[in-house]
């Protein structure tokens, strides 16, 4: 049951050691930056220090409490990230995949549009621009 | 009340800094951005378009028209872009 935020990249393998011993079924999910345009350099996240970790940490017992996950992971970094990079990660735990993949998917969407983070596009010719909220997102966390 | 007023984004970019320090006797979030809004033409423009304006107090997500009480801390930001 960890929540955190941090500027260097995580490594996947390091933050499973140990995970959700005991379960029967572990989700992981790793979002990267990916580039759609062909020229994007990088993003940028800023967060709000203090109310970004105590958000994450709040979802994630209400994740675990509402899937009845055994155990939970989020780690989501801040800073300029390369197209590439692996921007965030969650894992869940729990008795059967069922509950394991909805956990997962419940925090993801939550992330989107409720976590403190907020993307700016760095191109690669140096501008830059914030990245605005998708009406999908947000209906997306409709449907829990 | 003195109230530490932290802004978020492009909302930081607009306002000209991350923070600063007000006094107000706002009863709600939207009536703290009224007076906001009027402190200098970044602010303005800030705040120019109220439906994309997200609040939390003392870092607690916070409807605009909800009582403010007697906070430590007020941000303003756009709407959030994790994930």
């Amino acid at each position: 049951m960890v929540a955190r935020v941090q500027a260097l990249p995580f490594d996947l393998s390091a933050e499973m050691a140990g995970f959700g011993v005991g379960a029967g079924a572990v989700v992981t999910f790793t979002g990267v930056v990916r580039d759609d345009g062909g020229d994007l350099a990088a993003l940028e996240i800023e967060h709000y220090p203090g109310m970004t970790e105590a958000a994450l940490r709040d979802h994630g017992l209400t994740a675990a409490a509402r899937f009845g996950l055994s155990d939970w992971r989020i780690v989501h970094r801040f800073g300029r990230i390369p197209v590439g990079g692996p921007i965030m990660m969650v894992a869940t735990a729990a008795r059967h995949r069922r509950s394991a993949f909805d956990g997962a998917d419940f925090l993801m969407d939550w992330l989107k549009s409720r976590a403190p983070f907020w993307k700016r596009e760095i191109a690669r010719d140096g501008s830059a621009s914030w990245v605005a909220a998708r009406a999908a997102d947000e209906d997306a966390l409709s449907r829990w | 009340m003195t109230v530490e007023v932290l802004y978020f984004a492009w909302m930081r970019e607009r306002v000209g800094h991350p923070r600063e320090t007000v006094q107000t006797d706002a009863a709600t979030p939207r009536a703290l951005i009224a007076e906001l809004a009027a402190l200098s033409e970044g602010h303005a423009a800030a705040f120019a378009d109220g439906a994309v304006v997200r609040c939390a107090v003392d870092q607690v997500l916070t409807d605009l028209d909800a009582p403010l009480g007697q906070p430590r801390e007020v941000a303003f930001f756009p709407p959030m872009t994790g994930g």
